[in-house]
């Protein structure tokens, strides 16, 4: 009896909490929905709202009829997704393969190479100085692709761990026996056998390309080659320019021609949030996956 | 063991050699973003000018290094960033294992598939993305609060964009915000890995749930708790850039409590032009952040062997 009372007590606490940690987590997301379907004059006059007062598809129809800058940006920002997450799966497996490989001789010098750069690294400056420099990426579609995201040493070794205990050395050997090259078994044999840290990896690429802004930021000022998150966070920047510099009118009311409307804003951040939240049910077994094993073994 | 001769080392590289292509592009790739970045933290010795190119500056000795350590930026820098980190990892720590556990206790699985997934949802968003959420509830013209809640309290407006004191709750609340759920999906696997056994023993013995989490649970998931403590802690020297720059929207009326090590780099660099601050600071960042790496792994070694990073 008391053991009932107990337990449904915990029941009771457990889901009323949870309840607002959830709501505290989807509001934001449903302000923002909700915004960019309010009438901007409404917005003007209320501010953002969860009910808006008078509600108008003025934004979307703004941003699908006139916006050329944005369809582009989107397109840019699928584009690097794809590519990006491609290129970084081939090379990732193709470097965590061989030194997957118990047989292979200086594989674990090769192995240290790959994890020193987990330990230490240069940081932003030289960074950046070697792919402006040395590399001439400033303003190219290879500085959205390249720097910092195209691999890392974590998903290296995470892909090795994976090949090493889950790829039966007498698969292998016998592929081997049949005469099948190592370039020949590595396609046919390893990666049709590693659909299931493909998927994990190819998802963590695949969002960290999506959400990045950062290689936009610091390599790219030419507009045309901005991608959706860089767009917005030139638009908030804007904003903030504007706020601070409310004295110099004559720059203001110049820029307030070009800033996009207070609804508009919020359109554009819906149509880069929804692919991913729409995805998310699809994709969300791998992404947990992805997390524990990152977090068990890095 | 004796050495190979050499037709027969010949041999076996020539038999590897496919597998060592392979590792190519990966290797260069590593050598282009990462060695030659690490080569290149000799310009934090250098009077970096253009005109001579980078590698032909003069060499200028630790001044760099003088001037940033005799600014008061680099006392403020790596307070703000050593304090934002201690407070982030203690209360995500806090917030993850509750919420871990509370979903463990739920019975009705299908709700609890769903809270996990919703507190998962600020973790997808890029920062851009967050800064928005924060400016419509933040804006001084239009902002929710300002709009909606604070009149609704009787409140004045707040400008929040440009009055320091907020900032270190809003940072901390927006950081808890989007990396909880993370860190409790983690701690999540780590509870219901427990052997139920032990549960049936103590629900038998009478105990009650309070004393079953604080008897069997936590101290069973200690281990991944302080293993995942002492890899936050190896990273305590770096911030999230994104989160010290998009949310308080880059306002310069804040920097005393938003400044960090990575925004003081990336501003010395892209919009002062102050390459010796920022690569001194930069090196700065690298060395102490490369130290406590290894302690932290040395630790986390001497706990448990299989958690050690090496």
């Amino acid at each position: 009896m008391n053991r009932n009372i107990e337990s449904r007590a915990w029941q009771w606490a457990g889901h009323s909490i949870l309840l607002v940690y959830a709501a505290a987590c989807v509001l934001p997301f449903l302000l923002l929905l909700t915004s960019s379907v309010t009438d901007e004059s409404t917005i003007i006059k209320n501010g953002y709202s969860f009910f808006p007062e008078k509600f108008s598809l003025e934004a979307y129809r703004y941003l699908w009829n006139e916006s050329t800058d944005i369809l582009r940006a989107y397109g840019i920002t699928v584009f690097v997704t794809v590519v990006g997450t491609t290129l970084s799966l081939a090379i990732t497996s193709m470097l965590a393969y061989p030194i997957s490989r118990r047989d292979l001789p200086y594989r674990n010098p090769l192995a240290f190479y790959v994890f020193f750069t987990m330990l230490f690294n240069g940081g932003l400056v030289p960074t950046y100085f070697v792919f402006t420099q040395v590399f001439d990426m400033k303003n190219s579609l290879a500085a959205l692709l390249i720097p910092a995201l195209l691999m890392n040493g974590f998903n290296v070794l995470l892909m090795r761990t994976f090949f090493m205990t889950t790829i039966p050395p007498a698969v292998l050997e016998s592929a081997k026996m049949d005469g099948a090259g190592e370039i020949r078994i590595f396609y046919s044999i390893v990666l049709p056998l590693s659909t299931p840290i493909m998927a994990t990896i190819g998802l963590f690429q695949a969002i960290a390309y999506w959400n990045d802004w950062f290689n936009g930021l610091i390599y790219i000022t030419d507009p045309k080659l901005f991608s959706l998150q860089n767009i917005l966070n030139r638009i908030m920047s804007d904003i903030q320019f504007l706020s601070t510099n409310a004295a110099m009118s004559a720059r203001a009311s110049e820029s307030m021609m070009t800033l996009p409307s207070a609804s508009f804003r919020m359109a554009i951040v819906v149509v880069g949030v929804i692919p991913i939240l729409l995805a998310y049910p699809f994709f969300q077994k791998y992404f947990v996956k992805g997390i524990t094993i990152g977090a068990v073994k890095g | 063991m004796q050495k190979p001769t050499a037709p027969k080392r010949w041999l076996t590289m020539k038999t590897y050699a496919p597998l060592y292509l392979l590792t190519l592009p990966g290797l260069l790739y590593l050598l282009i973003n990462n060695y030659m970045p690490m080569f290149g933290l000799v310009i934090a010795f250098k009077d970096v000018n253009f005109s001579k190119g980078i590698l032909g500056s003069d060499w200028v000795g630790f001044k760099n290094f003088e001037y940033l350590f005799k600014s008061s930026d680099a006392i403020l820098i790596t307070r703000n960033t050593l304090l934002y980190n201690a407070v982030f990892i203690v209360l995500n720590l806090i917030v993850a294992v509750g919420v871990a556990i509370l979903l463990n206790e739920i019975r009705n699985k299908l709700l609890a598939r769903f809270y996990q997934s919703v507190v998962l949802l600020p973790y997808l968003i890029s920062m851009v993305i967050v800064s928005y959420l924060g400016y419509a509830l933040l804006s001084m013209d239009t902002g929710f609060l300002n709009k909606t809640i604070l009149p609704a309290l009787g409140m004045e407006e707040i400008a929040w964009y440009n009055e320091p004191k907020y900032w270190p709750y809003i940072l901390t609340l927006v950081h808890t915000w989007k990396g909880a759920g993370f860190l409790c999906v983690v701690y999540l696997a780590a509870i219901i890995g427990i052997d139920q056994e032990y549960y049936e023993a103590a629900t038998l013995d009478g105990a009650s749930k309070w004393q079953q989490i604080r008897s069997i649970t936590l101290p069973l998931i200690t281990p991944v708790i302080i293993m995942m403590t002492l890899l936050a802690i190896g990273r305590i020297f770096y911030s999230d850039f994104g989160l010290f720059y998009q949310v308080p929207m880059d306002s310069g009326s804040l920097f005393n409590v938003t400044n960090v090590i990575d925004t003081y780099v990336y501003r010395g660099l892209m919009q002062l032009g102050d390459i010796g601050m920022s690569s001194a600071a930069g090196m700065y960042q690298s060395l102490v952040g490369f130290v406590l790496v290894l302690l932290s792994n040395y630790v986390v070694r001497k706990i448990n062997r299989e958690n050690a990073l090496f």
